[in-house]
Parts: structure tokens; C-alpha cells; sequence
């Protein structure tokens, strides 16, 4: 048994920023396990630019943000092991991993990092009718495809879902030579950005058919069609409005899904909502010790939001390897009229920072609605929005000194309100 | 000569639907705007489109087997197709370094083509 102070599962970009925040904050005993071949997760098939605003004031690809923080991690001195495959984290921080070099290595940690990301909801948990021929891909297996090993997936596409991932895949595709006949959202709003829409469909003249899902998929051996549908208020196609598509490509760009089967056989506590552990404003999740940031946690729009976010995390283990957490009573934070979830959930004001950054999604669309934030009773917060939107992720900030000044809080509400 | 362009705001979620009136080029008047950066973006869209161009192209002898490229900065919106076209069939040797100049001034665009991803000998 190998003994370290802090180990980081997963090292994309929550892990790097992760790792970088526990050395600057003093612990050095680190190491990260990687299951690729190199660094940089997922922002290695990222090619199209955008990343970093609000981190570097300029706008990178994925591989060049990545390499902002390999270099770091290389510059420290960072220890790391790639093609290393966790298979087991249990609730005594025991992490047990595989690789070609060391075999089973199992680390005794005093403190874990869970940076594992997401991954993408596949056909399985949609139930289109149809055969299983080749030619479905999610949307990001066809990104790696396309940008890290040089295949095309396809030909004529179709694309069900408007998540970011699916409109620059539709780009991507066309710049590639393929015809992306058009792409289908259930939805009556797209999931992705704006810009992504007007840059990535708009440009090419590639139609978003909104309150449209694909109903069938035809073709045995590789697909060669599929059936399109409009559906209802309820989201349930409507007879008589089919129209076959013929294509022999569907990617599907369905959601993402925070990746804890990890988390679970540590018996960390999972949030229905988020299906991301359960975290305090420490970030720490349900067993001591272990904490979560990035997409595992819950997923993000912003690279940048990660980097943030798992910042703090390694911060906060670091304090937890020097025993400088304080116990004391937590807040609950509730999520109510169309705020779907909080991250974190709880604040304990004794180890809280000077400010508490709370990031959440609305569950629907709202025009000109408030953001109200209550201290039990009283409204302390009341922002006006002009959109409240699901694809875009708020945030609402919580400073240390509403608790000083009120010693007796039990919660804090977050909501929308029409006035 | 009078025209009319109908956009979607990127400046942020609300997308709203600008209506721009051109006359020989010249933006007589922007509409459909709910703050300042929709009018700035509805004039620079109309009147100079530009986007940044991103993309892979294969690498001889290195880790990996494609390496991913941008234009330096924006270029003119109609010049994207002929961008790919010049990097189709287009290779490199490893090693490459992040910001490696492969094509100098791509479609007499002024801006270059460069490496975003560093590539070791294999």
C-alpha cells in the first residue's frame, strides 16, 4: 500500500486546476490518476475555440486551455500516472487502480478528489424503436472520431438533441464535407448557446427543427434512415406528422450524466437531481474527506466554471489533510420554484469563505422573473432577470456576513419570482 | 441600394431577433435590440462577418495521429471554405509546438494557420 495525502481521480480539466490548487495551497503529497493516455480530458477533442474568457481574457481551443494547466502541472513537478484505471474508492479513502506498469496499485489517501466528469446519455435511455445497425454515435464519440483520430463517422447525418456538443459536431461535420440534413430538439428551446446556434447551424444553413424528436431508426446493417416527428405540449409525437429522413449517420446529443459510479462504492451520497454527490460549501461530499468538482459534480457550460470550482476543492483538502475544518451547523440551501438544484446544498458558516459561490440551473424558461435569495423569512436578494433559461447555468453569491448577523439561520431559499 | 438582414443576437440568451436596414453596404439602422452589444454585433455581423476557423490535419511520425489548427484570429466569414480547402490534403511532421506556424497567410487573409496542440516524435 502506497501511502499519499491527497489523490485525484480523473485528470481533465477539474483535476488539473485541482491538483495545481492543492500544491499553491501548500501540500505537495499528490498524486493524479488518469485512465487516457494523457491529460486534458475531454478538452483534447474540443478543437473549436472559446474556452477561457473569463479565466485568460481571450478565447482558446480546448487542447491550448488544457495545456495552460499541463504545463503547471508539469512545471510543479505534479506526480501523475496515465492509462491508470480506478476500480474502487471505498469510504476509508483506500483507492484501489490498475495499469500495465504497477498492476493493482492500491493508495491509502487522506484525502480524495473525485474529478471524473460526465459522460454522454446514450440510445439505451432514449427507447427509439428500431434495429441496432452501426452509424449511431453519441455526439461526442463522433468529436473524438473526427478530431483525435481522423475518421469521419458519416456521411449524411442527422442529429437528435441541440446540446452544445451536437451543434458543433454539426459544424464540424459540414466544414468535413458531410451533409448534416438538419437537427432535432424535443424540446421547445434549445439546450445549447446561442452563439453555438447562430455560428454553428445558422452559418450553415442547417435547419433546428424545435419540438422534434426522431421516432424511428431504419436500416439493419448500417442505418439509412429515420423517422422524424413533431411532438406535443407533452412531448409526445404527434400522428400524422412523420417524415422520413434519409441518412446514415445519428448522433445523439441527449445530456450529459456526471460519471460516480466511483463515488457510490465510496458510499458518497448522490443528489437525484444532479446525479453528482451531495456537497457542503466546502465542496466536501458526505464522507469526510473526499471531495468533488467539474462535471462529476454537476455538469457545466463554462471550462472555466470547473477550473474554479475545482480550485476550491483542492484548497479545501488541503485544509482537511492540515485538520482545520471546524464543525458547527450547516444551513440547508433549498432549491424551490424553478430552481432545480443548488451546488453546494449546505453551508456550514464556520468554514464557509468570505463568499459562497452557489451555481444552479432553472428546470424551464423565464422572462423578466426574479432571483430571490431568504435568510429563513426575510428576502435578501432580488435580481431581476430578463432570461432564466435551463442551458445556462446561474449563480448567486452568498456573502460570510449574512450569517454573523444572524446567528439563528436555519435556511436559505434560492427561487424565481415573477415579481 | 436598400436592403434588409434579419440575425439572432449572440450576445447572450435571450437571442433577440435584430432586423438591420442597409443601404450600399451602410447600416442605416439597426432594430429588435434590447441592450447596446445587440447594435454592435448586428453592424459588425452585417457589414464584416468574421469567425475563427478550427480544425485537424494529420501528422507524420509523431504521438498522435492528427493534430488540431486555428487561424491565428477571425477571419472574413466567406473565406471559412476556402480556409478548409487549403488544408485538406494538407501534413505535418512532428514534433509541433502549440502555436507552430503551418500555413503563413491562409486565402490571402493576412492571418495564419497555427498548431493548437503540441505533437512529440513518436
Amino acid at each position: 500500500m502506497i501511502n499519499r495525502d491527497i489523490v485525484i481521480i480523473g485528470g481533465g480539466p477539474a483535476g488539473l486546476a485541482a491538483a495545481i490548487s492543492c500544491y499553491e495551497n501548500g501540500n505537495k503529497d499528490i498524486i493524479i490518476l488518469e485512465r487516457d493516455n494523457s491529460l486534458g480530458g475531454i478538452l483534447n477533442q474540443c478543437i473549436h475555440n472559446g474556452f477561457g474568457l473569463h479565466t485568460f481574457k481571450e478565447e482558446l481551443t480546448g487542447p491550448e486551455y488544457a495545456a495552460r494547466y499541463i504545463s503547471q502541472v508539469h512545471a510543479l513537478g505534479i506526480d501523475y500516472r496515465l492509462n491508470t484505471m480506478v476500480i474502487d474508492i471505498n469510504k476509508d479513502k483506500v483507492i484501489s487502480s490498475i495499469n500495465e506498469t504497477d498492476g493493482l496499485m492500491q493508495i491509502q489517501a487522506k484525502a480524495v478528489i473525485l474529478t471524473m466528469g460526465c459522460r454522454e446519455r446514450s440510445r439505451g435511455a432514449l427507447n427509439i424503436p428500431g434495429y441496432r445497425p452501426a452509424g449511431i454515435f453519441s455526439a461526442g464519440t463522433a468529436q473524438r472520431y473526427v478530431n483525435i483520430e481522423g475518421y469521419m463517422p458519416g456521411r449524411q447525418i442527422v442529429i437528435l438533441g441541440s446540446g452544445d456538443i451536437g451543434l458543433i459536431m454539426a459544424r464540424r461535420l459540414t466544414l468535413e464535407g458531410a451533409l448534416v440534413k438538419m437537427v432535432c430538439e424535443i424540446m421547445p428551446y434549445s439546450g445549447g448557446l446561442k452563439r453555438n446556434i447562430v455560428q454553428c447551424l445558422d452559418d450553415y444553413n442547417i435547419p433546428l427543427r424545435l419540438n422534434h424528436t426522431v421516432t424511428k431508426i431504419y436500416g439493419k446493417e448500417r442505418v439509412t434512415g429515420v423517422m422524424v416527428s413533431e411532438v406535443d405540449e407533452n412531448r409526445q409525437p404527434i400522428l400524422g406528422t412523420e417524415e422520413y429522413v434519409e441518412c446514415d449517420t445519428l448522433l445523439l446529443s441527449v445530456g450529459l450524466i456526471p460519471e460516480n459510479e466511483l463515488s457510490r462504492k465510496a458510499l458518497v451520497k448522490i443528489n437525484a437531481k444532479t446525479q453528482g454527490p451531495e456537497v457542503d460549501e466546502c465542496l466536501s461530499t458526505s464522507i469526510p474527506g473526499i471531495f468533488a468538482a467539474g462535471n462529476v459534480l454537476h455538469v457545466h457550460d463554462l471550462v472555466d466554471y470547473v477550473s474554479m470550482e475545482a480550485a476550491l476543492a483542492g484548497k479545501n483538502a488541503v485544509k482537511y489533510v492540515n485538520g482545520l475544518f471546524k464543525p458547527g451547523f450547516s444551513i440547508i440551501i433549498e432549491a424551490k420554484n424553478g430552481v432545480r438544484y443548488t451546488v453546494p446544498g449546505t453551508i456550514n458558516p464556520n468554514n464557509a469563505e468570505d463568499i459562497t459561490v452557489v451555481r444552479f440551473r432553472t428546470g424551464d424558461v423565464y422572462r423578466d422573473a426574479y432571483l430571490s435569495v431568504y435568510l429563513d423569512d426575510e428576502r435578501v436578494t432580488h435580481l431581476k432577470k430578463r432570461i432564466l433559461t435551463p442551458g445556462e447555468m446561474e449563480q448567486i453569491i452568498i456573502p460570510k456576513k449574512w450569517f454573523a448577523e444572524r446567528p439563528n439561520l436555519q435556511k436559505i431559499t434560492i427561487m424565481v419570482e415573477k415579481e | 441600394m436598400k436592403e434588409t438582414k434579419n440575425l439572432i443576437c449572440i450576445g447572450c440568451p435571450m437571442g433577440c431577433p435584430l432586423t438591420v436596414e442597409l443601404k450600399d453596404g451602410q447600416v442605416l439602422s439597426v432594430a429588435g435590440h434590447t441592450c447596446k452589444r445587440g447594435e454592435e454585433y448586428a453592424k459588425k455581423e452585417v457589414t464584416n462577418p468574421r469567425r475563427t476557423v478550427t480544425s485537424i490535419i494529420p501528422v507524420v511520425g509523431g504521438e498522435l495521429e492528427m493534430i488540431s489548427v486555428k487561424t491565428k484570429s477571425d477571419i472574413p466569414k466567406n473565406k471559412i471554405k476556402e480556409c478548409m480547402l487549403a488544408l485538406k490534403n494538407l501534413k505535418v511532421k512532428a514534433p509541433i509546438n502549440i502555436g507552430d506556424i503551418i500555413i503563413a497567410d491562409v486565402c490571402d487573409t493576412g492571418v495564419s494557420i497555427i498548431a493548437t496542440k503540441a505533437v512529440k516524435r513518436r
